[in-house]
């Protein structure tokens, strides 16, 4: 036992040559290792701060760091290249990104519709042959271009067409509108997948606006006379613009109106008195019946009178379905007898 | 290549440098732009100085003057840093009304999403200290002191702009012998922030952690907090959102048991026992007379069908 009590006296003795490693602090300090932080929510001691500042900043950050030193120390080793390397955890502290998180990216009109339908891309070989030129031409890139241009030397003029139309020139014509309806699209595609509200673009021209924006512009022009459209010859088959939105486009038409009025306050008293103000209405006729009928009722009930209808026609004649009921018979309200001078 | 480019790039590189400033999963670590305001000198100038200093390699520095204001228009600083690709900014600039300023802010989506003017009051630059600094790109550890870091939302902010700034980058691993840079933010109850910054010395404490203790290498700084811009919680909850890609998900059928051995569980199937490939074993296999036996049986089994074929045949 002395043996053991001697060198634990003697390390003990050895641990006083140096200065502590140890850190008392009266609430526990928030410790981050993975980004080597430490937060210290210790009042200070006001009149160290304000007399000998630097010296009390100073001790004060050495005695965090070394609580931030013992936690590093205590983490897993390990022997890279001569030197020794701890293996820090996970930084708990979130930091902003610089740029949104990475999504799925969206998908073309044309990618959405394939997925729908179920079409899927075809693998084209890369080299085709080509019979003409008797050898196997690449399916695209300059070397297709070229095999194009040698085969293309000369074209034939159609018959209807104006001899001197240059078929080489409308080619290359063709070939740009389509580039330029490609490029149409894909800003569409952007402006779809960005999810914003465009401006209404107006009329796009033949090649580039889709079938609605076509018949939304012939409605358009077609309303836009003084008479808002009404003496407008109409093709056989012509089908006016629906949707949204187009009948404000309409110059003259009824405009949809707005959800918020000046008296906004006012219209909502009127329609809750209108609620709660509610009466039955009346039917003047069926209250009558009604009370004839009950009048009847009671009558029989006394023993009195009892009014026969009379007959109507000749009794041998068989009624055919139903005999009319008093007050369900087919009335026109909108065909009212017209009262004052009889207009012709 | 995104969809949503609208001008598409010509050249490969063109198409490279855009890619890699499109959002990415794990992004790369933040570099700092530096920008000069109408008037630029003394302190703020010797301070931006140092901070390219401590900053370095992670930095993009213009040298030009600027006519920005950045808490009336932070448009143009959005767009600078959006050309030189920087996440975070300092704007340093002096002005009668406002004497000695620093803008420290960072973006999110190019645009600024926080950003803090503070006044130097005091400066000491690096060069100020005569002694022994320390090695470049140095990942220094961080010091918080005070208890008003946590208490308002402007300071929690600012510690995290300043974690943001100084942290270098996220690292796996660090060489222990590396830890020697310390800097420490002091928030005092008049709100102002003291930055003090140490050289770390290991001295023998007898045991394997190592006493410590500090050197002044500065910069040393005393900042008043002027004007501030924080971003809407909406907006800064969405800017710290983590990708769910790399959150590690639950590992099934993995234990530790009490000695913290790992186990594994294993899904095997069904086994067909039946026409299993066993080991050949001798007390297994037949002796002679079984085998016999069987040839027998076979030798009537034959004859008995020879026998019926004969009789159906006639």
């Amino acid at each position: 036992m002395d043996v053991v009590k001697e060198v634990l006296a003697k390390h003990q003795k050895e641990l006083e040559k140096y200065k502590p490693i140890t850190v008392e602090k009266h609430l526990e300090c928030r410790l981050d290792v993975g980004t080597l932080l430490i937060t210290d929510p210790n009042d200070f001691d006001d009149r160290e701060l304000r007399d000998n500042r630097e010296e009390y900043l100073t001790a004060l950050t050495r005695e965090n760091t070394q609580l931030l030193l013992n936690a590093i120390w205590e983490l897993p080793t390990e022997r890279v290249d001569e030197s020794i390397v701890a293996k820090l955890p996970e930084p708990t502290t979130v930091l902003p990104r610089l740029r949104k998180v990475p999504g799925p990216r969206p998908l073309t009109k044309w990618e959405k519709f394939a997925k729908e339908k179920g079409i899927t891309k075809k693998k084209r070989d890369k080299k085709t042959y080509d019979e003409t030129l008797d050898k196997w031409v690449p399916t695209y890139g300059f070397k297709h271009v070229e095999a194009e241009k040698s085969k293309d030397w000369v074209l034939e003029v159609p018959q209807n067409a104006d001899p001197n139309t240059d078929m080489f020139q409308k080619k290359i014509d063709l070939r740009n509108e389509k580039v330029a309806k490609n490029e149409i699209q894909r800003m569409k595609n952007i402006v779809r997948a960005r999810k914003v509200d465009m401006p209404r673009s107006g009329y796009l021209g033949p090649e580039a606006a889709s079938s609605s924006q076509l018949l939304t512009a012939v409605t358009v022009a077609k309303s836009s006379t003084a008479s808002v459209g009404k003496f407008q010859n109409k093709l056989p088959k012509e089908k006016d613009a629906r949707g949204l939105g187009i009948k404000e486009l309409i110059p003259g038409g009824k405009r949809k109106a707005s959800h918020i009025t000046s008296n906004e306050r006012e219209a909502n008293l009127d329609l809750i008195k209108s609620v709660l103000h509610k009466k039955p209405k009346l039917n003047v006729d069926k209250a009558i019946s009604m009370q004839k009928e009950e009048d009847r009722l009671a009558r029989e009930a006394e023993g009195g009178p009892v009014r026969k209808a009379k007959p109507k026609g000749k009794g041998s004649r068989k009624a055919v379905g139903k005999k009319p009921k008093g007050n369900h018979g087919q009335r026109a309200p909108a065909k009212k007898a017209q009262a004052g001078r009889k207009r012709r | 290549m995104s969809l949503l480019r609208i001008r598409k790039p010509k050249t490969r590189k063109g198409k490279k440098i855009l890619m890699a400033r499109e959002p990415q999963l794990i992004e790369s670590a933040r570099t700092m732009l530096f920008v000069d305001g109408r008037k630029c000198g003394g302190n703020v100038k010797q301070c931006m100085k140092d901070l390219n200093q401590l900053k370095k390699p992670l930095v993009k520095v213009l040298n030009r003057k600027n006519d920005i204001t950045p808490f009336d228009d932070p448009s143009s600083l959005e767009f600078l840093t959006m050309k030189n690709d920087a996440a975070l900014f300092v704007f340093g600039s002096t002005s009668k009304k406002r004497p000695d300023n620093i803008v420290l802010g960072r973006l999110f989506e190019n645009e600024v999403l926080d950003m803090f003017e503070l006044g130097i009051k005091r400066y000491q630059a690096i060069s100020e200290f005569k002694n022994e600094k320390i090695g470049a790109c140095v990942k220094p550890c961080l010091v918080f002191n005070g208890p008003q870091w946590a208490q308002t939302e402007e300071l929690r902010r600012l510690r995290n702009l300043f974690i943001d700034t100084f942290h270098r980058e996220k690292v796996e691993s660090i060489r222990l012998q590396g830890v020697e840079h310390v800097m420490s933010f002091t928030v005092t109850d008049d709100m102002n922030i003291l930055l003090r910054s140490y050289k770390i010395l290991l001295k023998k404490s007898g045991q394997k952690t190592p006493r410590i203790e500090l050197e002044e290498i500065g910069p040393s700084a005393d900042f008043a907090i002027r004007r501030t811009k924080i971003a809407s919680e909406d907006l800064y909850k969405q800017a710290r959102k983590q990708p769910k890609q790399l959150k590690e998900g639950k590992k099934k059928n993995i234990s530790t048991d009490a000695l913290g051995n790992k186990k594994g569980r294993v899904h095997m199937g069904k086994q067909l026992t039946g026409s299993i490939q066993t080991r050949r074993v001798k007390a297994l296999r037949k002796t002679p007379e079984e085998k016999k036996e069987n040839r027998q049986k076979k030798k009537v089994a034959l004859k008995t069908a020879a026998a019926e074929a004969l009789a159906a045949s006639q």
